[in-house]
């Protein structure tokens, strides 16, 4: 349904198009079942970044201070892009791991369900 | 001598008599707002208006209560009544009026005062110019009342500047401009049905009982001296709401469609007002939970009963708002907690005292899931590792909320709730169904959405470090972080006589030899 406006077309400015984000691509990424970090967090990130890069460097300065990050097995990590399961390999870019601008990509670490499994 | 004429014939030539059918022009281009939502009115002579009140009168009105207001004011100011306060850690539920609520008062007068313009029946423009100056006298006597306390306290020294820029404050800010940037008639069932009828009690009974638990005598009258005013806009909204339904069949499946998406957009924007309830007032009259009970569940289902004889039903998810309700404040407060770095108010973790009222008020959630987050916190926080979020958090598309809501309907109360569409090639986020609905019914609209984070990643927000960007909001370094060791603490300690660690100013002293 499109917006009723009292002259003419409705005009549609994308106002996050990724031409606005100066070479980067947003991509927000949760941590499901570790609430205490409050909402999936966004990041401007180069597409030709190794995705290696977001578990060593860009995950590690956010999340990092959480008690069970240091816990966390990265090779049984389930991933999830845009909705569904996903076999990232860290040695290809984001983008040719098919991670688009305003990607979102969720995690879960089996065995770790927050603080004393309490989702937090 | 001309015979004096009864109310009701004086009341009609006041105001009825205003109408004129304009000749040089069209009426479809004088009132050029009317007819483009599709709303069909045929006759504006069968509003009837809800408070026969000329302008006149109401100047009489207005003038008496400003009057007692003032002098009110003027007494607390020369008592230095704010150290009669329960706490100075209330003060932060002021700040969050001024910088939330305050401009709000301020859009909605200029929104009546367009509908005042646009709307070709005579009541309804004098309805809506009432209001519109109600409006604006808010905003008003709240700027004046508060002003007291930004003699005393940090963070409230622009807050018209802060609420167009500020991350959280754009939660507020958006909800109006969506309203005001829509047509009039969606706009006054946005702000005077389905915010001002169904939700205000939820946002009025936090600010002005918590004011009255905690010794702010000059906020509560202030509460009161806008109370009367609040209940003609109620009655005008409901009237509005019964006045389109008789006016044509075909404006229900509209003004429904309208309820459904302004109820979850208020209710969204009373997210911020649930964790100030539940966690700013050191004493507090009840919980978000037991208020949404009274004043939505009981009070929304008795007015939706009335109105079903019109064709209408309840909000759109209502039912998951009911359920969020065990949940909303803590999960709302938790965020606040992560980014108090980046706020121009104090935030902190609940005492001892507070987490057992919490347990009391929440019994089915708050021991399980929440308060092992504060002892997690508490315990990091004692180890000098006190948990703050290093990232900016994702934003929902249409409420602007960070996205912290979770699966509660769905039974699964620990994981995040995240709802997405595409629009133009491109994907957009949404934190509900609710949001979702609103983004897919008008997505041009919402694809206009300035949103705080990704404007910062554009670099359109003072730079790309956070003392940058807090500088582009007019913040000061000691405005936000963690209530304990903030300025505000020292300074409320000194004004009662306690010393701190930290060295008082000048001023401070000086400041507490005016209070003694």
């Amino acid at each position: 349904m499109t917006v009723k406006a009292i002259h003419g077309e409705y005009p549609v400015v994308m106002m996050d198009s990724v031409d606005r984000f100066h070479g980067n691509q947003l991509v927000y990424i949760g941590w499901d079942y570790h609430t205490s970090i409050s909402t999936a967090n966004a990041y401007p990130l180069p597409p030709d970044m190794p995705f290696a890069a977001l578990t060593g460097a860009v995950l590690p300065s956010v999340l990092g201070p959480h008690p069970e990050f240091p816990l966390i097995e990265w090779d049984k990590v389930e991933w999830m892009l845009d909705g569904k399961l996903f076999h990232p390999n860290m040695g290809l870019s984001l983008k040719d791991n098919g991670i688009g601008h305003k990607s979102l990509i969720r995690f879960r670490t089996p065995g770790l369900k927050g603080y004393n499994n309490t989702g937090n | 001598m001309a015979k004096k004429l009864n109310m009701r014939k004086r009341y009609e030539l006041l105001t009825r008599g205003l109408g004129w059918e304009p000749t040089y022009q069209s009426k479809e281009k004088v009132f050029s707002n009317e007819s483009y939502e599709g709303i069909k009115i045929t006759d504006w002579s069968k509003w009837e208006d809800p408070f026969r009140l000329t302008i006149d009168a109401y100047w009489k009105y207005q003038a008496e209560k400003d009057k007692k207001l003032y002098a009110v004011m003027d007494s607390f100011a020369q008592n230095n009544a704010h150290l009669n306060l329960a706490d100075a850690t209330y003060v932060n539920a002021l700040k969050l009026f001024i910088q939330g609520v305050t401009p709000l008062e301020y859009q909605a007068h200029r929104g009546f005062a367009r509908l005042a313009r646009q709307f070709s029946g005579e009541g309804a423009q004098i309805a809506c110019q009432m209001q519109s100056l109600d409006e604006l006298r808010h905003t008003q006597t709240q700027i004046h009342t508060i002003s007291h306390y930004n003699k005393h306290f940090n963070g409230m020294h622009d807050p018209f500047h802060m609420h167009d820029r500020v991350w959280y404050l754009s939660v507020p800010k958006s909800y109006f401009d969506d309203a005001k940037s829509a047509g009039p008639f969606e706009f006054i069932t946005s702000v005077s049905f389905a915010f001002e009828y169904l939700l205000t009690n939820l946002l009025f009974v936090p600010f002005m009982s918590g004011a009255a638990f905690n010794g702010d005598m000059a906020t509560v009258t202030f509460g009161f001296s806008a109370q009367s005013d609040e209940s003609r806009h109620m009655t005008l909204g409901l009237e509005l709401i019964k006045f389109l339904l008789e006016q044509h069949e075909d404006n229900i499946p509209i003004v429904q469609g309208w309820i459904d998406k302004h109820f979850w957009r208020a209710y969204r924007v009373l997210a911020l007002v649930s964790a100030m309830q539940d966690y700013m007032l050191p004493e507090s009259p009840m919980s978000w939970k037991e208020a949404w009970e009274i004043y939505f569940v009981e009070n929304a289902g008795a007015l939706f009963n009335d109105l079903a004889r019109y064709g209408l039903r309840m909000p759109k998810y209502h039912e998951q708002a009911t359920a969020e309700a065990e949940h909303l404040s803590h999960q709302v407060w938790g965020t606040l907690y992560n980014y108090a770095h980046a706020a121009s108010m104090h935030f902190w973790l609940p005492d001892e005292k507070k987490m057992d009222w919490l347990s009391e008020k929440y019994p089915n959630t708050f021991d399980k899931y929440y308060r092992p987050r504060y002892e997690m916190w508490a315990q990091m926080a004692k180890e000098g590792k006190r948990f703050q979020n290093g990232g900016l958090p994702q934003l929902c598309q249409v409420c602007q909320v960070p996205m912290l809501f979770t699966e509660v309907s769905k039974d699964d109360p620990m994981q995040i709730s995240y709802r997405s569409s595409e629009f133009n090639g491109e994907k957009f986020h949404t934190c509900s169904d609710g949001c979702k609905d609103i983004f897919d019914h008008e997505p041009e609209k919402y694809v206009h959405a300035w949103l705080p984070v990704h404007q910062i990643f554009q670099g359109n927000c003072g730079g790309a470090a956070i003392p940058d960007i807090l500088n582009w909001y007019h913040f000061k370094p000691e405005d936000g972080g963690d209530y304990a060791g903030s300025a505000d603490e020292t300074r409320w300690k000194a004004m009662h006589g306690e010393t701190t660690g930290a060295a008082s100013s000048d001023t401070e002293s000086a400041e507490e030899k005016a209070a003694a």
